[in-house]
């Protein structure tokens, strides 16, 4: 099959490959580019855990195409840290213990910073239909539902 | 046609490893020229945090703070032998085998620093932050660091250690079918309120509380964390989970995840947690381990609550409005 030239920004840098048509968007940033942060749970859009960030909207990437991301802005959870500072939302993660396996987190983290860039300081109700599209075999989500509440007081705080 | 409340509760006894097989865990330890120590073992941490928890079992032994432990899991192929990470085993089994390592690679580190320092290696304790001193004169002391190199670059030593736990296997007595499966018994009681729908069959849980004695918390804030998250695949595995729901018939088995049913952020229970701890005899620094225990006794206690609710007993899970609307017909009917 013809490849296909996708050129977008990752995590603030640029990114170009060639892939083949139809490569979905997972495929291409974890084993072509090798940002192996989102997980590839079910590659058919009902577990949440490949979720990113394209152009501001949370996406899921096992559904998308890599090459309609052409030009496309995409934040993913391994661009979260800044200069080895944890994200608010990662440290939450970790303070709440709202990780065991893992698996699921990073797609939590991208459903709760989307959230948390339009609503910062969100209800619990709101916290809820957020991460609803993500499933979590481990954590029972409690701890998941305190972590993100905790990272929007810490934003909060910051900005006050 | 009427939502009903009910109350159930369900207590449990449940043993941390089976040794049904006699099953083995082992464990090497060793150090690294700067005095890390590297702990490998062929048990798994697929998330329960076997990792941290066996860090802090060899560091506590040793006499080293936990990141000065590596733990190098997982290769069944060459690392020593382990007969598997299940049936709650993990902290229990491995844990044993860490600790009885952990004190031969002790010992020699001992001896050199004994060497090192020209004392008796009997004379010498670990500070526990990196330090080997004598007693009652920590003045003299030499670093791990330093004792370390020493082993492996002066002294031709191999600061290590070998570990292994079993428990013999169990026959069963021929006249009775008694038999120990197991050294170690956790317990836990949950008390779970319900809402019944009897029109719909429809289930809500509405409060679980949970009681658990789990020997010793090792890491107190992960014992928790898996309590919390255990404690809704309990309802979870109550109420809705299955691959079969008309076993033994396929025709209408789930093929993916879109067709497997389990609680979502927004059906969570009013969760309580309470931790009892008392030492077991034969575990690594008194744990049990909480292991699959955490997902278990909510399970009868919603059954229980079930039937306090509308009077009917389900015995096949998961309780689905289905399975509760048929019974009430026969229960009717009778
Ligand atoms: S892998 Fe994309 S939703 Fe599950
Ligand atoms: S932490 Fe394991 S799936 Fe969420």
């Amino acid at each position: 099959m013809a490849k296909v030239p996708v050129q977008f920004t990752l995590n603030g840098s640029e990114k170009a490959e060639f892939v083949e048509s139809g490569t979905t968007l997972l495929h291409a940033l974890r084993d072509k580019i090798g940002d192996t942060s989102p997980k590839g749970g079910c590659h058919q859009g009902t577990c949440g855990a490949c979720s990113v960030i394209i152009d501001g909207e949370l996406r899921l990437s096992c559904l998308t195409l890599a090459e309609t991301c052409n030009g496309t802005d995409i934040k993913t959870t391994a661009g979260l840290a800044e200069g080895g500072v944890l994200h608010p939302l990662q440290r939450a993660f970790l303070d709440a213990f709202a990780t065991q396996c893992g698996f699921c987190t990073p797609g939590m983290i991208m459903a709760a910073k989307v959230l948390l860039d339009r609503t910062p300081n969100p209800s619990r109700e709101e916290v809820i239909e957020a991460l609803s599209g993500n499933i979590c075999r481990c954590t029972g989500y409690e701890p998941i539902i305190q972590a993100v509440l905790t990272a929007a007081r810490a934003n909060s705080q910051n900005a006050a | 046609m009427a939502i009903r409340r009910g109350r159930g509760v369900a207590a449990i006894n449940y043993p941390t490893g089976m040794n049904l097989g006699g099953d083995p865990t082992q464990a090497l330890v060793h150090s690294t020229p700067t005095g890390n120590f590297t702990v490998t073992l062929s048990s798994v941490d697929l998330g329960q945090g076997m990792k941290q928890i066996m860090a802090q079992i060899c560091a506590e032994t040793i006499g080293v703070p936990t990141d000065r432990v590596i733990i190098d899991t997982a290769d069944t192929d060459t690392g020593p032998h382990c007969m598997g990470t299940f049936a709650s085993r993990g902290t229990h089994r491995a844990g044993n085998a860490v600790i009885q390592a952990a004190k031969e690679a002790r010992q020699v580190m001992l001896e050199v620093a004994a060497e090192e320092l020209e004392v008796n290696a009997s004379d010498l304790e670990t500070d526990g932050e990196g330090n080997i001193q004598v007693k009652g004169a920590p003045q003299k002391s030499i670093s791990i660091f330093d004792v370390a190199l020493s082993a492996h670059f002066k002294r031709g030593r191999s600061i290590s250690g070998r570990g292994m736990f079993l428990i013999p296997r169990s026959y069963p007595e021929k006249e009775t079918g008694a038999m120990k499966p197991s050294t170690c018994y956790a317990h836990a009681c949950t008390v779970a309120e319900v809402e019944v729908d009897d029109e719909t069959g429809e289930v809500t849980v509405l409060t679980v509380k949970n009681i658990f004695e789990i020997g010793r918390a090792l890491n107190p804030k992960m014992v928790e964390q898996q309590l919390v998250g255990g404690s809704w695949m309990g309802i979870s595995h109550a109420l809705y989970e299955t691959t079969e729901p008309y076993y033994p018939n396929r025709d209408h088995g789930g093929t993916d995840f879109n067709q497997y049913l389990m609680p979502g952020p927004g059906d969570l229970a009013e969760t309580e947690i309470i931790v009892l701890e008392r030492p077991s005899a034969d575990g690594p620094f008194g744990a049990k381990g909480p292991g699959e225990m955490c997902a278990n006794p909510q399970i009868p206690a919603v059954a229980n609550a079930v039937f306090d609710a509308v009077g009917v007993r389900i015995d096949t899970l998961p309780i689905t409005p289905e399975r509760i609307l048929r019974a009430l017909k026969a229960q009717a009917a009778s």
